[in-house]
């Protein structure tokens, strides 16, 4: 079922962001005076070059990581005032994450794995494994609820690894280079569950990519490069 | 209760590794509860000593003999003493001295009252008609009788060293413990006739016995009657020494304090082994899993389930650990306890063996995990992103 979209109010906004790591006494900037804002239920891309700064960039948006100066508002929430409690809370409440290299849990099934954020929540065990089964349908990964990561390709991973991320409903979807490790059919098959999950679903999307193909499926691209903003 | 799953999946990711540490963990354990086992077992004797006995022995050292005529003097002088009795520890040699399942405690006593002091060796009535009929008799225990394989009526030869001679036994009695911890190993036989093999032999030494056991009326009083003994006794030529039985126990095994410190140091030492098996099998599971923790964090999971996860884990490891050294060590204790009687004359309850080893399991689970669980809780998540093991 296809959801009205109505991409209106910003459900991300980065202001002002800087961050730098120190390393012995040099500080090395990463990100110099970022600011943009995503409309709810976009697909943005971050492009560009290895060590532009994508990944610490969507590692903020994502509230894993915080900035040395600047405000990062995801849903809202100033993510960077959050203590560590609150943040891993907020976390499992607004954001699903996909990695490059799908980070699965090789002694859980495709079902544990999925069901895994649901173990911090109140669902009963029927709630979770409707919700679970629910989620495989979606990636299309029903049949295999009881396969090992070892025992899928890559591309069943990672569409695992998307349903682990959306099963939460979390209010945005980051993705650090999904893609990055697949085949072209495989790819194809994760950007178009991607899409789907935009268009059908309404789910904000922030993906980084370095693959031009990859990046066509989004609405907006923005490029990074030696941490500033193009 | 949901990451029980996840804590048993994980301890047994690495198969090989985890049953070749909880083997391990199983070994010491097992070592660590038989030493537990045979220092519990030496003190047990101390746990089970008499509230109402008092022992009366020499001033300087238990070694030292004190007059036979002390008795009469304590009778008359001393109120609340219900019953006297004495004893000389005899030892001696029987058969091949090299070999420990000769090896068995020889007492002297008064037959007349020692069973009557002492309810806790059952002798039945006819045997111990005859054992106080016949000077030259002795009442042995069940398990040296089934050590030795001697019966009522065999004989018993034993060569003296703390009092020289040949001194030849008839076996007219065998006493059972009314506890599964009284002593069933030793021998007692009469002091008269001791003391006649001494005046022959060593005549200034004639008319001594080693100790002296008190029945008090009231184990309240035995403060009261301690000192009253004590003091009827000062500035002689044997001054005495009154204590409690549990006392005098103690300062017995106490002899073989340095075998007990060594044992409890190794037990520990074991334990320390353990702990460092464990140990290290987590820090390694725990480093290899760190971007599963950053992607567990990601998620939302917090420092606190992380050590829930870790150390559930190591317990977990730890406990079965632990089943498996208690499997192996109490048929062991038992059967070692079976064979070597006369050594292990006092069983202990298992249950605190069984406790303790555990306690260490549990506290060596709790260690081991304390360092890893410690790194994952404080592990940003991008270092844990990144980190490849």
């Amino acid at each position: 079922m296809m959801a009205e979209k109505v991409a209106t109010k910003d459900i991300v906004e980065v202001r002002n962001v800087y961050k730098s790591y120190q390393r012995d006494s040099i500080e090395i900037p990463v990100l110099e005076d970022i600011t943009f804002s995503v409309p709810d239920g976009e697909f943005l891309a971050l492009m560009g070059p290895s060590g532009s700064g994508k990944t610490t960039l969507l590692n903020l948006i994502a509230g894993i990581d915080r900035p040395t100066r600047g405000s990062i508002r995801v849903a809202g929430d100033e993510v960077n005032r959050l203590s560590e409690t609150m943040l891993a809370k907020w976390r499992a409440r607004h954001v699903g994450m996909v990695f490059q290299f799908y980070n699965l849990i090789p002694v859980l099934t495709a079902f544990e794995n999925v069901e895994l954020p649901l173990l911090l929540t109140n669902f009963s065990k029927k709630e979770r494994k409707e919700r679970v089964e629910t989620a495989l349908k979606v990636v299309d990964l029903l049949d295999r609820k009881d396969h090992y990561p070892k025992q899928l390709s890559g591309g069943q991973q990672q569409r695992t690894a998307i349903a682990r991320a959306i099963i939460t409903d979390p209010t945005i979807l980051v993705a650090d280079e999904p893609t990055g490790d697949l085949d072209r059919k495989s790819a194809a098959e994760v950007l178009n569950l991607m899409e789907q999950l935009n268009k059908e679903f309404n789910k904000t999307i922030i993906m980084v990519t370095h693959d031009p193909h990859a990046a066509e499926r989004a609405h907006i691209v923005k490029n990074l490069d030696k941490g500033i903003l193009q | 209760m949901k990451i029980l799953k996840l804590i048993f999946k994980n301890a047994f990711r690495h198969k090989l590794r985890t049953f070749l540490t909880i083997l391990g963990i199983g070994i010491a354990v097992m070592g660590f509860a038989l030493m537990r086992f045979v220092v519990n077992a030496w003190n047990a004797g101390v746990e089970i000593a008499a509230a109402d006995r008092l022992i009366v022995r020499h001033a300087v050292s238990f070694v030292f003999e004190l007059p036979y005529s002390y008795a009469d003097k304590i009778r008359s002088n001393v109120r609340g003493v219900r019953d006297i009795t004495h004893c000389n520890w005899f030892n001696g040699i029987y058969k091949d001295p090299h070999d420990f399942k000769n090896y068995f405690p020889r007492i002297a006593v008064n037959p007349e009252n020692f069973f009557k002091i002492y309810p806790e060796f059952k002798v039945p009535q006819d045997q111990l008609e005859a054992f106080q009929s016949e000077r030259n008799s002795c009442i042995i225990g069940r398990k040296t009788a089934k050590v030795q394989n001697l019966k009522i009526g065999d004989n018993i030869q034993l060569e003296g060293d703390i009092y020289p001679g040949t001194y030849n036994f008839v076996i007219r009695g065998i006493y059972t413990g009314r506890d599964r911890s009284t002593d069933e190993t030793q021998m007692f036989f009469d002091w008269r006739y001791l003391d006649e093999a001494v005046k022959k032999n060593v005549p200034s030494r004639a008319g001594k016995v080693g100790w002296y056991v008190l029945q008090v009326d009231n184990p309240k009083e035995i403060a009261n009657i301690s000192s009253t003994v004590d003091g009827l006794f000062r500035n002689s030529a044997a001054e005495t020494k009154t204590e409690t039985e549990k006392a005098f126990t103690q300062s017995f095994i106490s002899m073989y304090s340095a075998l007990f410190t060594a044992m409890n140091v190794v037990s520990f030492v074991v334990i320390g082994v353990i702990l460092l098996v464990l140990a290290n099998t987590m820090a390694m599971s725990a480093r290899e899993r760190l971007t599963e923790y950053a992607v567990m964090k990601t998620i939302g999971f917090t420092g606190k389930h992380l050590v829930a996860l870790i150390a559930g884990e190591a317990i977990f490891i730890a406990i079965i650990g632990g089943i498996v050294g208690l499997v192996l060590a109490v048929p062991v204790a038992l059967g070692f306890a079976q064979m070597f009687p006369t050594w292990f004359p006092n069983l202990p309850k298992m249950d605190t063996v069984v406790v303790m080893a555990f306690a260490a399991a549990f506290v060596v689970g709790i260690i081991s995990a304390f360092f890893p669980a410690l790194r994952a809780a404080r592990m940003r998540i991008v270092d844990g992103l990144r980190y490849i093991g």
